[in-house]
């Protein structure tokens, strides 16, 4: 009996092992070739990098404009994060606690938006955004995220957050002279700050990793947000900068993990959620 | 006769129109209009250079019935869910009953194995690429070699190719099925539970005869997901393999993508859309009818 449960346990903490190295070693191995000589690459990996070539992310600047880069995804994340919270929240109020005619049809057919995966919309998308001049500015990467699935996604949740305030809450406010947009923004605001928070985090998220949508409407290099930057490390005869591809993805990696190591709980609650919508 | 309203309803009526106004716009605007765009372009022969060239009526759904490589796409796209689906699946349950029941060790597992799921799929894509690599130069060939066996050049060879970005896929995205699982688990009703126990059920019937059926509806709603998530697939297949070799990993998504902006067939490209429409939509039926059972059995 005794044995049986030390083997038990030794299994137990191999599983727990393989899967700490499985999940691990791949941004392991990211971290480490970023400060490698290009032709230090493949071969036998090691577990640090043989000639800590730190130069190599200095050079990730001058090869493309990798700061804009960075910058065009902080400003675009911010934004869309913004508006997407702000035009959800206050849909998401009103679907949830304003009565007015129509109500539940509109917002059964803002659920369409829902399932409906961008590639599935981005041909068109692409001629709308050409005809009002969008095209190669961040302006489409922006209004994706307040507008499309995600944007839905937060009215969904955070009307169902709404739903959940107590009535009390409303009445008193409005025996004391609040109109509904004072209630709204004096009350019902504050008070969702968890909830806000966390269609912000999945919202940020979304827009910081998003690929199909600049690879469609953006050309230019130097409007280029993080994921396509970082698919366009090639030499100029278009063989990959394996090194400085690395060390590029691991400095837009960095800020998220980071993100994520501190609000864990929060991050992983929420994405949990919008799995099973 | 219609119902008179008052003052104080009219006012917060037109507030709630106001609240929605912003959103219900964009939607139009960004939602539904492209989505009946689709369904225009397909019926007519437009191309990204040169614009619209008139009506062409059924062309582009003859020419997509007789496209083979239409048909290509479409077998890989569910060979790739196929592939994806189940080893996800099985593996995020298997994780998290296993892991449920003990409380140290579990909270690493769930940090780490979360971490591909907010990496973007590029990020993982990418570093997938070189580990995947062939000879002895990538990571996982050299630690095969350790075990004598000769892995192949697997972003390169027909079938390995398909094979790579599935696993990549799955890793990727294994984490949240992993924590939903967690969840469910967690949930199940100790007293059940303890009732089979004591009817002296053994482990296998006890997982087979309540944890699973109980667990039926929570596997149901994340496989939908998972499917739903297969079909979309892109990032991970262009930056890998770029829909090679021989056209092999070549998915739906990456078809629209290349008729439409490497080809500029944009009619025949909605057209393409148009199915991929189709089928995400019977999908969410599906699971929109589950979910409407699931939280039927939880009354």
């Amino acid at each position: 009996m005794k044995t049986n449960k030390l083997i038990y346990n030794i299994v137990y903490y191999i599983v727990i092992a393989l899967i700490v190295v499985v999940f691990v070693y791949p941004f392991w191995w990211m971290a480490t070739n970023s400060l490698n000589n290009i032709n230090e690459i493949f071969g036998r990996p090691t577990l640090l990098p043989k000639s800590w070539m730190w130069s190599n992310y200095v050079e990730i600047f001058q090869v493309q404009p990798f700061a804009r880069q960075y910058m065009n995804t902080i400003a675009v994340a911010l934004l869309g994060t913004l508006g997407n919270v702000l035009i959800a929240s206050l849909s998401g109020y009103a679907f949830a606690r304003l009565r007015f005619p129509g109500r539940s049809a509109l917002f059964i057919l803002l659920l369409t938006a829902l399932m409906m995966p961008i590639e599935v919309t981005i041909v068109p998308m692409y001629f709308m955004m050409n005809d009002i001049g969008a095209n190669d500015t961040l302006v489409p990467l922006i209004l994706i995220p307040i507008f499309c699935s995600q944007g839905a996604f937060s009215a969904f949740m955070l009307r169902q957050h709404f739903i959940t305030v107590p009535k009390e809450l409303e009445e008193a406010a409005r025996l004391d002279g609040l109109r509904p947009t004072g209630i709204f923004f004096r009350i019902m605001l504050p008070i969702s700050v968890p909830v806000l928070s966390s269609a912000a985090i999945l919202a940020f998220l979304s827009v910081w990793n998003m690929y199909l949508e600049p690879l469609i409407f953006v050309s230019s290099v130097e409007k280029y947000t993080l994921p396509l930057a970082l698919s366009n490390f090639n030499d100029t005869y278009g063989l990959p900068q394996w090194n400085l591809q690395m060390a590029a993805t691991t400095l837009s990696v960095i800020p998220v993990m980071v993100f994520y190591l501190i609000f864990q709980n929060k991050i992983s609650n929420a994405m949990v959620t919008s799995g099973m919508k | 006769m219609p119902r008179k309203y008052s003052k104080l309803e009219r006012g917060e009526a037109l507030t709630g129109y106001l609240f929605i106004l912003p959103q219900m716009i964009g939607f139009l605007i960004l939602v539904l209009v492209p989505l009946i765009m689709i369904f225009v372009y397909s019926f007519e022969s437009r191309n990204l250079l040169f614009g619209n060239m008139g009506f062409s009526g059924l062309d582009n759904y003859q020419k997509l019935v007789s496209d083979d490589l239409f048909f290509t796409t479409l077998k890989n796209t569910i060979v790739f869910s196929l592939g994806v689906v189940p080893l996800n699946l099985v593996l995020s349950l298997a994780l998290a009953l296993y892991l449920g029941a003990n409380a140290s060790g579990t909270k690493i597992v769930r940090s780490v194995i979360f971490l591909p799921v907010i990496t973007s799929g590029v990020a993982w894509a990418i570093v997938f690429k070189y580990l995947f690599q062939g000879g002895t130069a990538g990571p996982i060939n050299y630690m095969l070699s350790f075990f004598g066996i000769e892995g192949p050049n697997w972003l390169h060879e027909k079938g390995w190719a398909m094979l790579s970005v599935i696993l990549t896929r799955v890793l990727k995205n294994l984490g949240m099925n992993v924590l939903i699982f967690m969840g469910a688990v967690m949930n199940l009703p100790q007293d059940v539970l303890e009732a089979g126990r004591i009817d002296g059920a053994n482990k296998p019937l006890l997982f087979f005869k309540i944890k699973l059926p109980l667990l039926m509806p929570s596997i149901l709603m994340v496989m939908i997901v998972t499917v739903i998530g297969s079909m979309r697939v892109f990032d991970t297949i262009k930056l890998m393999t770029d829909g090679g070799p021989e056209g092999s990993t070549m998915v739906l998504v990456y078809y629209i993508y290349h008729q439409a902006f490497k080809t500029f067939n944009i009619g025949y490209a909605a057209t393409i859309s148009v199915v991929l429409f189709i089928i995400v939509l019977i999908l969410t039926i599906i699971q929109w009818s589950l979910r409407r059972r699931a939280s039927f059995y939880e009354d």
